[in-house]
């Protein structure tokens, strides 16, 4: 136990769950006293999916130092194929909370393996050019989910991507119709299983930092040719982090579909990718508790400012523009820097003279 | 004959992603950053051209000047506010940073002109041409989308290999210290390209409108990531890949609507992207460039 005490690792991961199971429990009985309003307790399940949207997307953005543009494709793929799931899952499984959890599997293994497939030839190419095939991506994702048809008659399930092809018997019902999206899906998502995928991806995620396939991974990061050199495989560590990245979109995204009645592939465009790439860039690259911290606060933000009316997305973004120089440019800190030393300056002066 | 028709209506379309992805591949090449503002700018020109043609009621070629003005101003303010201050920290943060300020074109855009789609009068006065007694048709807007075109091409071209200012940019894209210590203004030829490329937008925005009549905050959106694929298609860096990724793109998207499905034009054109980077990671025309150990 002392031991234990001691691990850094340790340490810095039961911090991570701590910070997250306070949360929800503190969020929780808010909720359940009846304390929070309906439109703030509607933001809590998008909240936990952007969470785990965010961690994963950090995965590949800090610890793999690829950049992908695409994470909403993943996330889409989840979302809707989950919303099938659940739908076809109806009359068998009877405990919605277990028609969830399936749907959630379901739909994130569909991501995995798509992210498998895509992984092979894409992660072939490093840097901007992955970014721009990871942005291709999930336009193509987008592109192709919005113009999916499936439905259920007395023959079984159909699907197709043209309305030609598509012709249910009578009583047949539509899951997914088209550019018009899902309709009439049945709200499964809970926030506590929303807390439940959070501590999941938590779960995958920090195991696999530290872990020795985290520890080649980062190695890949900060010098791919020297790990290369000491034997690594580079590829399939790459894959691997992909592949689980990909995993955790697909099954946040289940979540997230499932937490409306309607949803459409527009939803899961290129906005909402880097919507997700905002969340791990300004909560620290490799950074999972700043993810999930930023990830919260940057969900709420706009929406808490709605008093604001038309000036909030422009006050967002003005103040993502401004937290970027304030962290990042080596002359607005400096400046920083020399007002704040001035402003002590005059502080301690002051206090000398009251004291003297 | 529609096969004609179809590609001359693709290198119509073509002409104004090459005219965009010129601003995209011209600053990637020169400050190494992926400036997803540039969408935006395309948006503002035609704004600026809208109001000035019909609130003021000033003739076309007016509003086409005073669009690139306002275009080439915003170009360099935005470098000099948003992205100078950056150079040289990773490029994830000046990424970021171009998403904040398109966000804030967009919704101020929004905020301005509301997010009604205005009616875009085309610039474009001239009678369509019909050839082939009948067969064929060829808009107005489309012989001065790619006269425009041609000409920004040879005048571009022109520029960077002859003028001082077109050769200080080469250099600087090529290699920033050894430019610098040459005696070359990196700061300075940095925001003349930031212009520059603004400059096109402004022309590729007033364009666009006239062959896709609505205007919306987010009509730059989309024809930016376009513009942006076919400058990675071209070789992103690459002045001619630009110009050639730009048509090439605009004949694809054409084709794949008429020949093979409408709703997955989108799909179609990027999947050609993934297949060209695949092949020939840099683009057509871009430089391999060796990694050293």
């Amino acid at each position: 136990m002392k031991k234990l005490l001691k691990n850094k690792t340790f340490l810095a991961n039961s911090r991570i769950y701590l910070t997250v199971i306070v949360a929800f429990l503190v969020m929780f009985s808010l909720s359940n006293a009846g304390i929070l309003s309906s439109s703030w307790k509607g933001y809590l399940v998008p909240i936990c999916a952007y969470i785990s949207l965010a961690v994963s997307l950090n995965l590949l953005v800090g610890i793999c130092g690829e950049l992908s543009l695409g994470h909403a494709g993943f996330m889409g793929i989840g979302a809707f194929s989950g919303i099938i799931f659940a739908a076809l899952l109806k009359d068998v499984v009877v405990s919605d909370t277990l028609r969830l959890l399936l749907a959630m599997v379901g739909g994130g293994l569909l991501a995995g393996i798509v992210g498998f497939l895509i992984g092979i030839p894409v992660l072939r190419l490093r840097g901007d050019y992955l970014a721009i095939v990871t942005l291709a991506f999930g336009e193509i994702m987008k592109n192709i989910i919005g113009n999916l048809y499936a439905g259920v008659d007395e023959n079984g399930f159909h699907m197709a991507i043209t309305t030609s092809k598509m012709a249910l018997g009578e009583g047949g019902k539509y899951i997914i119709n088209g550019p018009m999206g899902a309709t009439g899906v049945q709200k499964l998502a809970t926030f506590p299983m929303g807390f439940l995928l959070v501590l999941f991806t938590l779960f995958v995620v920090l195991n696999l930092i530290n872990s020795k396939e985290g520890r080649a991974i980062k190695a890949v990061r900060d010098n791919r040719i020297a790990a290369e050199s000491v034997g690594i495989n580079v590829t399939a560590f790459r894959m691997k982090a992909f592949v689980v990245s990909a995993f955790l979109a697909g099954m946040a995204g289940v979540l997230f579909g499932l937490n409306y009645s309607s949803i459409t592939a527009t939803k899961f465009n290129f906005n909402t990718s880097i919507n997700i790439l905002v969340f791990v860039v300004l909560g620290g690259m490799g950074n999972i508790l700043g993810s999930v911290i930023s990830a919260t606060i940057l969900y709420v933000l706009p929406e808490a400012m709605r008093s604001l009316e038309d000036y909030r997305m422009i006050l967002y973004a003005v103040v993502l523009i401004l937290v970027m120089l304030f962290t990042w440019s080596p002359k607005v800190k400096e400046i920083v820097s020399v007002i704040s030393a001035k402003l002590s300056g005059i502080f301690k002066k002051k206090e000398v003279e009251t004291n003297g | 004959m529609s096969f004609l028709q179809y590609l001359i209506n693709g290198i119509s379309i073509g002409a104004v992603y090459a005219i965009i992805a010129l601003g995209y591949t011209m600053v990637y090449g020169i400050a190494k950053m992926l400036n997803f503002a540039h969408g935006d700018v395309i948006m503002v020109g035609a704004y600026v051209s809208y109001c000035v043609t019909s609130y003021l009621g000033m003739p076309a070629i007016v509003s086409i000047l005073v669009a690139v003005v306002a275009c080439t101003v915003l170009g360099i303010v935005i470098e000099g506010l948003a992205y100078k201050p950056l150079r040289g920290t990773p490029s994830l943060a000046v990424l970021i940073t171009a998403i904040g300020v398109s966000y804030f074109l967009q919704n101020a855009a929004q905020l301005i002109f509301g997010s009604a789609p205005k009616n875009f009068k085309s610039i474009v006065t001239m009678q369509p041409l019909t050839l082939f007694g009948g067969g064929l048709t060829i808009t107005g807007e489309v012989i001065i989308t790619i006269a425009i075109c041609v000409a920004i091409m040879v005048g571009l071209t022109l520029f960077t290999s002859k003028t001082r200012m077109g050769k200080a940019m080469r250099a600087v894209s090529e290699d920033r210290a050894a430019a610098q210590l040459m005696g070359i203004n990196v700061n300075q030829t940095i925001s003349l390209t930031f212009a520059i490329g603004s400059a096109l937008a402004a022309v590729a925005g007033v364009l666009l409108c006239s062959t896709v009549p609505t205007l919306m905050p987010t009509t730059g959106a989309m024809p930016g990531i376009r513009a942006f694929t076919a400058a990675v298609f071209g070789g992103i860096g690459s002045i001619p890949g630009a110009m050639l990724g730009g048509i090439l793109l605009g004949i694809i998207e054409t084709f794949s609507k008429a020949y093979i499905s409408t709703q997955f034009s989108d799909a179609i054109v990027f999947s050609v992207l993934i297949i060209i980077l695949l092949v020939k990671p840099a683009g057509l025309l871009g430089k391999q460039i060796q990694e050293k150990v």
